[in-house]
Parts: structure tokens; sequence; C-alpha cells
């Protein structure tokens, strides 16, 4: 199949605005969208700049807007597509250049919810038991892979840059409902402040973007509701 | 700009973030990686981490270091494969304190699963092997929990991290380690880390391959810095295929699919791996199930008569065979959706099939390279066939080669390599900069990386690098893949060097200093150069066959001759090879049947 790829392209060095550029290629239905970004940069334009390693949608890298929705690049088709796609860069945090943004605070929102176990009790010398339901009570959200196509999704993170946002939300969930952890109510409290959860507005935008098809809405309530009612 | 540390990680996958957690205690520490650290390839391994704890049934880990000599094909130093083993089971319990979610046992423990030649004695008839469940996993993402779970204890260690800075140089003063220099990626500047203490965890190098299921970073950078100074690669000629990948694409499927009890069918339907693996089947390790697969397809048995064959784990096909094999087990569309999340969520984007209902059209795939950069058990980097250390370079992880993979790695190792040595590194690393001073920097420090980079800008063939690189990787998959033979692997290492007199001429569109990435792949496409040739000069040398490395023209395993490991130098514009012993502690090769 034939297609038209148009990409928001932007080199602070050299660019004084961003602007659309077009390349016109031959793939196939099956093609990932990385793959015909890739055939851009090594045949046609090396200047062409973007994030990418594991090529199937595990290490997070490559979230970019698609065709108006957050989507990873090795994770979504040619087919479902069309012949005209456009491409750029994730929005809400600042362009480095081209489909590459600062990835900086986001990070520093995720490092703010204190994402590591807290439990200072002697866990003896084998495993810390937990059964299997408990283990499943925080299954979902161990899955993130911190692309931040939820929180770059949001229209409250767009609105205000405050916001911690959903991805450091399912992060907190992830150890708040972990029978092992004895954080929740520093965390909660993280999440309690003006920047915490009540900035989401139940958008749901979190959810489509998600590639890893986590329910970000469901977890943020739950977190919502741990601080209303006072349970984990 | 200058840095001082006492230690410096380079990479932040599984070894280098263990190691950065056991050297930041008590040594100053820096971890610089090209990548984000969660995007490390780490986070890509499926089916589990191998250790001996015996939640579900009797395991010993006298007994997986049994499994991992014998799946090595005897290549591995069984000093270094029994301190793996040994130490896999208190370092998985340390993972699970830091908080890595598990999946569990109805008793609450860490559950474990089948995986590929991890055995135990049949109860029955202790003279036979049985597989034995000893893989420790979080679902099908085992090593996305284990990359987040050491990420996390490193913010709350607070680790200093560089992120997305290139390390694109090593730094020896006399014969003595004192650094790295790297690219910061956002700005184009080069900085001299100066430290007492270097740690390589860069990982692997399948992206030399044209079907892998590597990362596109995987281009094995610290392996060809070290070699390009000076220091030799060891056993580069194994690199193993991982049997189950996605066809065409070379995703990977985890082997935990067949360690549920999955099955691989050829085109005519039959479970072939019954004829080549009579005892273990479809759990036979990688090296003997991707060369039976290939077999398959060479004999016209490929599924449609094309090259590739179907993985099963439709639960009518399964339970079908637990019952003829009288295996009391039995298991649902919900386990596969709940126990391979991951893979069924792989089959319906990239297949558009559901593994719940319809079989997958998979190939070998390009997977690790059981060879690196020699070390000892320590994870300090050795020079020579003596085992001299080079003080203050470790390395850990695929970029090493200590060596507990020898021919051929068993499933679950790397996870327990990277672990179990990334720490040792991180230990020792924290003993010798508490007694060693810091060593003066050498003469020369980022002039080399410099002149390289401008080198490249300056030249004109742009966009070229690409076209070099796919000739690479389809050299090496025709010609340096599962099958081998001298004319093929001779005329690889001279298209190689063709290839590398090409790379010479090769340049960038992209001029400016931020965030190059059309010069960091130009980089990375050196470094796999020099490791091609290296694999392929190295797999032309070995004249026998053993674990992943296959001769047609010499079938056999030759320990007269070959029970060795193979050193790799740079000598000018040559290789160099040389050989050391491997150490035998306990486990006298034998045939390798299962």
């Amino acid at each position: 199949m034939r297609a038209t790829i148009k990409i928001l392209r932007f080199n602070p060095e050299v660019d004084k605005t961003s602007h659309w550029a077009e390349y016109q290629v031959d793939t196939e239905p099956n093609e990932q969208l990385l793959n015909v970004l890739h055939y851009i940069k090594w045949n046609l334009d090396g200047t062409l700049t973007l994030r990418r390693s594991c090529a199937h949608g595990i290490c997070g890298s490559d979230a970019m807007v698609v065709n108006g929705r957050n989507r990873l690049a090795c994770k979504v088709l040619m087919k479902y597509l069309g012949s005209s796609v456009t491409v750029e860069p994730i929005r809400g945090l600042r362009v480095i250049k081209d489909l590459v943004v600062d990835m900086e605070p986001f990070m520093a929102k995720y490092k703010s919810i204190m994402p590591y176990l807290i439990n200072d009790e002697d866990p003896g010398s084998r495993e810390r038991p937990q059964s299997p339901e408990e283990r499943e009570r925080f299954d979902d959200t161990t899955k993130c892979i911190l692309c931040a196509a939820c929180t770059t999704a949001c229209p409250s993170f767009w609105a205000n840059g405050e916001y911690v946002g959903p991805a450091a939300i399912v992060q907190a969930h992830r150890f708040i409902f972990d029978s092992r952890d004895r954080g929740a109510a520093e965390r909660l409290a993280v999440m309690n402040e003006w920047s915490g959860v009540w900035r989401c507005r139940t958008i749901f935008n979190c959810v489509e973007a998600c590639p890893r098809d986590i329910n970000v809405t469901k977890a943020i309530g739950e977190v919502k509701k741990a601080i209303l009612f006072d349970e984990v | 700009m200058y840095h001082r540390y006492d230690a410096v990680i380079v990479g932040a996958g599984g070894a280098g973030l263990m190691a950065a957690l056991q050297a930041s205690r008590q040594a100053r520490t820096a971890v610089l990686s090209k990548l984000y650290p969660t995007r490390s390839h780490t986070g890509t391994a499926q089916g589990g981490i191998g250790a001996a704890l015996g939640n579900v049934e009797e395991d010993r880990w006298e007994w997986h270091a049994f499994d991992t000599v014998k799946g090595s094909d005897y290549l591995a130093d069984q000093d270094a494969v029994e301190a793996m083993c040994r130490e896999a089971v208190d370092t998985v319990y340390e993972l699970e304190h830091m908080g890595l979610p598990f999946n569990r046992t109805r008793d609450g423990r860490i559950d474990q699963r089948r995986f590929g030649g991890h055995t135990r004695p049949d109860p029955k008839d202790p003279s036979k092997r049985i597989a034995v469940q000893r893989a420790c996993y979080a679902a099908d993402r085992t090593g996305h929990m284990i990359l987040q779970t050491l990420y996390q204890q490193c913010i709350k260690q607070g680790v200093t991290f560089y992120d997305e800075f290139q390390v694109v140089d090593l730094l020896l003063n006399d014969g003595v380690c004192c650094g790295v220099v790297a690219y910061e990626i956002a700005t184009g500047e080069l900085h001299v880390f100066h430290a007492k203490a270097v740690l390589f965890a860069t990982g692997g190098f399948g992206r030399m391959f044209k079907i892998t299921s590597n990362a596109h970073s995987l281009t094995g950078d610290g392996l060809a810095i070290a070699y390009r100074r000076g220091l030799p690669l060891e056993d580069m000629e194994f690199f193993q295929f991982h049997p189950t990948g996605i066809y065409r694409m070379g995703i990977l499927i985890t082997e935990g699919v067949r360690g549920e009890g999955g099955v691989l069918i050829n085109g005519k339907g039959e479970r072939f791996m019954e004829r080549y693996s009579p005892t273990l089947k479809d759990l036979a390790p990688r090296d003997i199930i991707s060369r039976a697969i290939y077999t398959e397809i060479r004999e016209g048995r490929g599924a449609n008569g094309k090259d590739f064959v179907y993985l099963d784990v439709t639960p009518a096909t399964v339970n079908r065979y637990f019952q003829q094999d009288g295996v009391d087990r039995r298991i649902t569309a919900h386990d596969v959706e709940t126990k391979l999340p991951d893979i069924a969520d792989f089959c319906r984007t990239y297949l558009g099939v559901d593994p719940a209902k319809q079989p997958m059209p998979i190939q070998p795939t390009a997977h690790y390279g059981m060879g690196g950069i020699p070390t000892n058990v320590e994870a300090q980097v050795v020079i020579d066939s003596r085992n001299t250390p080079l003080p203050g370079f470790y390395a850990a992880g695929e970029c090493a080669c200590v060596s507990v993979h020898g021919a051929n790695r068993l499933g679950t190792n790397s996870l327990v390599d990277i672990v179990v040595f990334g720490r040792r590194g991180g230990k020792k690393m924290v003993e010798y900069c508490q007694q060693a001073d810091l060593t003066p920097l050498p003469a020369e420090t980022d002039g080399p990386a410099r002149a390289e980079i401008e080198r490249i800008k300056a030249n004109r063939a742009t966009e070229a690098a690409g076209k070099i690189r796919a000739t690479m990787q389809e050299l090496m998959m025709d010609r340096v893949g599962i099958f081998r033979k001298e004319a093929d692997l001779s005329q690889a290492v001279s298209k190689i060097r063709a290839l590398k007199a090409e790379y010479e001429k090769v340049g960038v569109r992209d001029k400016s200093a931020r965030f190059n990435t059309d010069l960091l792949e130009t980089l990375e496409l050196g470094y796999l150069l020099d490791l091609a040739e290296v694999t392929a000069f190295s797999a032309l040398n070995r004249t026998e066959s053993r674990g992943a490395h296959l001769r047609e023209d010499f079938p056999d395993r030759d320990d007269a001759n070959w029970l060795k490991h193979t050193l790799a130098y740079l000598d000018g514009e040559n290789i160099r090879l040389d050989y050391k012993p491997v150490v035998i502690t306990k486990y006298e090769p034998q045939a390798r049947k299962y």
C-alpha cells in the first residue's frame, strides 16, 4: 500500500517553529508504523528524530500522537491508519527535537509518589507470603511501562502541568494496593494534594491511550476512594 | 565536561542496576545509560528467572547447576555456574523483598513454572530426568518486573543517573582502567568520567542479525569499545537463536508457553519434537529446538510449505497431549489469558491471532550472545588465557562472558546471570574503590571519540548506514545463523570486511548537536560490524559442533581439541585468536541427550 506520512518536525537549532514534512512511502498493511518511520529515516531523511528501542510495545520509548491519538509507533500497524497518516510528538512536554520530548517533568512526577515498596519489617530469609488474591489486587497497574501516553493524553494535565498525572497515579496504585506495602498513608497524602488525584475529571482519555490496556481511570477511582473512605 | 566518581556503571538494565544498588551504598557511583533505565532490554524478558526454591516440587541448586552445564554443552566454567545457581535462590528472595510482584502459589509462596532444559531426577526412575518447575515468574513480564523493581530501589536509594549518555570510549592508563568518555545525547557534548572502577553492563548485540528478538539499541557498544581498546572477546561464535519468534518479525514468544504445555507442530500436523528429544520434547534446550525447526523446514515440513512452524497452546491441543503423555494437568483458555497476557496481546496486535484459539506461526529468532567480555566469577574483566584481571574494569550481564552459558544458554538463566553477577560486580567494585587510588587519566581522553564523530560528520555519504546495516543483517542471518559451514563463513568474513571499508565513508545528513540519532546509529553500526566480523571469524575457526554453534562440515563435538574458550583480539586490522581452558569442577563432559 502507498501512504503519505505527515510528520510534525522541529529542530530548535535550525527551525523557528515546528512545521509539517510529508513523505510518500510504499509499505505493507501489516507493517508497524515504527518501521515506516525507520524507512523514512534510513532512506529519505536521516535527520528525522525519534526514540525507540524494543519495537514491540514493552520498553515504552516511542509514544507519539498518531492520527490524533496517543500510540506507540511499534504497536500500531499501517492497515489501521489508512493511506494518510499524521505523526506528532506527545503533548504537554517540551519538544527537544521532532518526536522527542523532554521526559524529565514526567519522570519527576513518577518519583514524587515514592515508587518503591515501603516496608521496614524484617522479611526473614524467604519470601514474604502473599496470596494469589492479594497479588491479583494490583496486577493491572504493574503493567505500566512509563511511556507517558496516558499523561500526555489528559486534558487536565494539558491545562495544569503541575497535575501529577495518570501515570504517576497508576504507579502509586501499584504500591498502595500491594499487601506487602506499608507506605499507603504517605502516598495517599501526596495523592490528596491539590496536584493529586482530584485534578482527574474522569475523561477516560488515559484508558484509550494506554498501550498496555491498563484501566487507568478505574485505578484512579480506587485511589480516590481510598482517600475518601480511608480504606485500602 | 569532567566528572569524578569512585565507580561508574555503564548500562541500566538488570545487571547495571543491581551493581548500582550495591556500589552506591559505599562508593560514589554514577550510572550512565544511552536509554532511560526503564527502556532497557531486561524489561522484555518474559518467562521467568530460574532458582531452585523448591516451592512447587523438590529442587536443589546443584540440579540447576547440572542442567546449566549440560545445557552449555560443557563449555560453561563450572565454578561460575555453581556460584550462580547457589546464589540464585537468595537473589530471588532479595528481589521479592525489594517488592517484585511474583505470581504466587495457593499457599502464598513464589510460583514456579517449567522451562527448557531445567530438570530433576524422575522420582520413579532416578536415572532419568524430567522437567522441573524452577522458573519464578510474574505472568509473562518477569523481566519488566525485575527492571521496574531494581529501578524503584535505585530511586529509593538516590542513585545518580546520567540518562541518555552514550559511552563512546574506555579510558585505560598503563593497564589500569580509569574511566569512560560519554556523549550526551541531548546536547552533543562529550564528557569525561574519571573513576577508580568501571563496570560495563551494556547488553547484547542481536541487531547484527536480520530476524531478532533484540531491541534496536542492542548493538554491542560495550563489547566493541573494549575490543577496540585491545581487550579480548570470548566465545563470540556462540549465538543463541530462540526457537519461537513471531514469523518474520522476530518478536519473542516465551518458552513459558511451552512450560505451560504448548507444543510445536509442523506442516504435517506432527508434534515433531518427540523425534528429536524423546524425554523433554518441547522443553528441550533452545539450540536443539531451533535446529529441529530448521530441519523440519529444510525437509519440506514447514507450515504451508513455508519457512515457519506452529506453536500451539490452544487448550484442546495441549490437553490432548497431556492425556497422551499421562500428565494429569489440564489448561483452559483462562490460563492462557492470565499466565501469558502479553503473549496473547502480541499475537492479537501483530498477527491477528488469538493464542487461546489458534496456533501461532513462529520461526527461530536471533536472541542472545553467549560470548562477550571475559570476566572471572567476581565480574572482574580478565584479559588473557591465564585470566589476568584488568584492574578497575568489571563487566556483567549479556555483554560479559563469565562463562555461565558456555555454548548454549538455558532459558531463565540470563535473568539469573544479570542479578547474581551484577550484584557480585557491584560488591567487588566497592572493595576495590576502598583500597585503590584514582589512576591519573591518560594523555588522550576524549580526543579519539571527538575525531571519530567529526570524521563521520564530514563524510558525504548520507543515508548510507541503513543499506550497510541491512546487508550485514542478511549476511549474518544467511551465513552465520543456525547452520554453518566453511564456505559460508569465510565468505561472510570477507564480505563483512568489505562492508567495514564501505562504512569508513558513511556520513550523516543530521549535523546538529542536539539529539543526533543519525550520528548515534552510525556509531552503533560501526560497533556491530566489528562484532559481526569477530563472530563470523570465531565461527569459521571452531571446527566442531557444540551447543548453538553447528558446523555442517564438522557435525560432532570434539572435546579432545575444542573443550576450550576462544579469545579474539583486535590486532591491527586483523583478528588474533587465543584460547583458555574450561573450568571443570564436578561435571565431567558427557554425551548430551535429552
